[in-house]
């Protein structure tokens, strides 16, 4: 699996005409014999196919290559990068968890009256926002109101503070790209949250529950919710590409320092062993949430069982 | 499974809805399932107004040239970023007027502030000569919705750092955003169909193969591969070519899913007698797929063609907006509305934000569109005939 996804990745990348280096052959101070030298030193004067066994191999190794730009290992590079994203990427989903459930109940239990299909309405319109329209949206809607911070994920004193002050900090950059990243991820939660309450709703269990007596708020938190939430935990992994995928453009729009806004800058100076291996940690990083939502399946809901 | 409803022969049909024209028996008639389809459809309002707000999309940047006041690469360059020019229904002494704009004067050029200079006056005129163009590529043409008499100007949104007017250039870019997921679903559609299909109905060692080869693709994070695959884009081909390598890619990235879903179905359906009963009448496999199996999927299809468009059009948007995509001087929405991105345009320029509004128009105009088909082909819903009768017809 991982095999084929660095193949296709290194397929890709060899299909780009020119490579890093014809940005410095245009270059009249770079003398050929240096260019040769660096050409002989990325490896790049060897064949496709060793190129790509040399690079796969140091990948077993953990070890990424090195980048062409920044002259540092990718791995490196990718590293700090990729606990950004990670912590953008978890705060949205949990944000959007925390709204959305509660939201997709609610309308569940009101179903069809205003409240629910009002709703629905607004999640599908949210659903529809595009995370480039709306970031820019947000950061208008910071610069006007100057509530929260234009950008970046640190303020200018950050490197002042004290451990506390610099949570502290990079929390309340958080806030504007968690909402706009979550309120995508609301809408598809809370629609699949309300279909799966309604239908457990009309299970038998639910209604011997409600015959013997129980009173609604138990028949509805211990009967019906627990049961309901089960197959949102199978769109985790799902959603986690997608919110992968939308964070990458806001990452650009507010110049959050992760994955997705490495792995642009990257494509775009050809940084060869960059953007493979921000390709090849996005997913990772996806199949991994889905690994995840597997096991919490099981954990959860022991009718679950994997031979 | 719903299955198509058995045909008559043509005289039984006009023998039988003559019938219910003199007996009125609403609970006998048999209606076709696209009948059904269609009429719950109508009476979902979400979906019916979807679908209007596509449909006009798709009218207005049909007829671009004809409602846009400019062309495309109209260029008036003392006048970037000028805010959208106010249309004045009153004149100066509150009287109402024919609709007519001021001459607008830049009186800061650092703050990019614009005043109206109220001695120039210019009507509004309806139908007039403007710029010349083709229409529908060969009739020559210079007849437009509206316009002013030069050197005034109307810009309805504005418009961006060259001076180039952003709603006649939202009118020309939307038939790139509007088409591109129409041309991608085109290639999608069949390759998703025809892998899914052949992939569920030779099952085993074929099945094992093909799906591994899809969830690979499927186990990139999608814009990340969109990203890395347009970077491979190169800068000098022409416009055309790079749009129709764009919508190459974008269905690239996009059959997984279908083929999956596809290939699901189909594990069930080859298991039902009339399948069977085909294979054992010497059905061809692609005569087999094609006739018995691949019409059952087409409800699915229908769905997931009104939500695919939607993901093409987000997926060129996202490219575009971040530079991979359409180049200059072509526009299409995203591309628009990369000019705002930029914290300094965007707080003293906010109409350039206008593109995105036709994004999410657009789109939502298709989910609702596609939500309203799903309860309308589905028939377990619960939308649309109402709960009892659906369950009705599913038993009958």
């Amino acid at each position: 699996m991982l095999l084929g996804i660095t193949l296709i990745t290194f397929v890709v990348m060899q299909l780009a005409p020119g490579d890093f280096l014809s940005e410095m052959r245009m270059n009249p101070v770079v003398s050929p014999e240096r260019i040769e030298q660096m050409r002989h030193n990325f490896g790049l004067d060897q064949p496709k196919p060793v190129q790509y066994l040399r690079w796969l191999g140091g990948l077993l190794r953990g070890d990424f290559g090195y980048s062409f730009a920044f002259q540092i290992p990718v791995l490196d590079l990718i590293g700090t990068r990729v606990g950004n994203t990670l912590l953008l990427n978890v705060s949205a989903f949990l944000f959007a968890w925390v709204i959305a459930v509660p939201l997709g109940i609610y309308s569940a239990l009101n179903n069809y009256r205003f409240g629910d299909h009002a709703l629905t309405v607004g999640a599908l319109l949210g659903i529809s926002l595009p995370t480039f329209f709306t970031g820019l949206l947000g950061l208008y809607f910071a610069y006007e109101t100057k509530w929260l911070p234009i950008g970046g994920m640190t303020s200018v004193e950050y490197d002042f503070m004290d451990p506390f002050g610099k949570m502290a900090d990079v929390a309340w950059h958080l806030v504007l790209p968690v909402i706009i990243l979550g309120l995508g991820g609301i809408a598809g939660l809370m629609r699949q949250m309300r279909a799966n309450m309604l239908e457990v709703m009309e299970q038998d269990y639910v209604r011997t529950a409600r015959s013997k007596g129980l009173a609604g708020g138990v028949v509805i938190w211990k009967h019906a919710v627990r049961n309901a939430i089960n197959p949102l935990i199978t769109l985790f992994g799902f959603a986690l590409g997608g919110l992968l995928s939308g964070s990458a453009i806001l990452e650009n729009i507010i110049g959050w320092p992760g994955l997705g806004n490495l792995l642009l800058e990257a494509v775009q100076k050809k940084d060869l062993y960059v953007v493979m291996g921000s390709l090849v940690i996005g997913s990772i990083m996806l199949v991994t949430g889905n690994l995840i939502s597997d096991l919490l399946l099981a954990y959860v809901d022991p009718r679950v069982r994997y031979d | 499974m719903t299955n198509r409803a058995p045909r008559g022969s043509k005289a039984a049909k006009a023998a039988t809805s003559a019938l219910h024209t003199l007996v009125e028996a609403p609970e006998v008639r048999a209606e076709s399932p696209t009948r059904l389809a269609w009429r719950k459809l109508r009476r979902h309002r979400l979906a019916v107004s979807g679908g209007a707000v596509v449909l006009s999309l798709y009218f207005i940047t049909i007829f671009a040239e004809f409602l846009a006041p400019y062309s495309l690469d109209y260029t008036e360059r003392s006048k970037f970023l000028h805010p959208p020019t106010r249309i004045h229904l009153l004149d100066e002494d509150r009287r109402p007027s024919w609709p007519f704009v001021y001459g607008t004067l830049l009186v800061d050029p650092g703050l990019r502030r614009y005043q109206e200079d109220r001695t120039e006056r210019y009507p509004l005129r309806f139908f007039a000569a403007g710029e010349p163009y083709r229409f529908a590529w060969v009739i020559p043409a210079n007849i437009r919705l509206f316009g002013v008499e030069k050197p005034g100007h109307v810009f309805l949104m504005g418009t961006d750092q060259f001076g180039r007017d952003q709603f006649s250039r939202i009118l020309y870019g939307g038939r790139v955003s509007m088409f591109i997921g129409i041309y991608a679903l085109l290639l999608t559609l069949p390759i998703g169909v025809a892998y899914g299909a052949i992939s569920g109905y030779f099952g085993r060692r074929v099945d094992d193969v093909m799906m591994r080869v899809a969830e690979i693709v499927m186990s990139f994070p999608e814009f990340y591969l969109l990203l890395a695959l347009a970077s491979v884009l190169p800068p000098q081909i022409p416009s055309s070519q790079r749009l129709m390598l764009i919508i190459l890619i974008l269905s690239f990235v996009g059959w997984g899913g279908l083929a999956r879903v596809i290939r699901g179905m189909v594990l069930v359906l080859r298991e039902l007698e009339y399948v069977q009963a085909a294979q054992a009448a010497g059905a061809r496999v692609p005569y087999l797929l094609a006739r018995h199996i691949i019409p059952n999927t087409a409800s699915f299809l229908i769905v997931s063609a009104s939500l695919g468009v939607p993901g093409a059009i987000l997926g060129e948007s996202g490219l575009s907006f971040l530079g991979l995509g359409i180049q200059e001087p072509d526009a299409s929405w995203g591309k628009l509305l990369a000019s705002a991105n930029s914290i300094q345009t965007l707080t003293g320029s906010p109409w350039l934000l206008w593109p995105g509004a036709f994004i999410a128009a657009a789109i939502a105009g298709y989910n609702l569109l596609g939500d309203g088909l799903r309860d309308a082909l589905d028939p377990r819903s619960r939308s649309g005939g109402g709960f009892g009768r659906s369950r009705r017809r599913r038993r009958a």
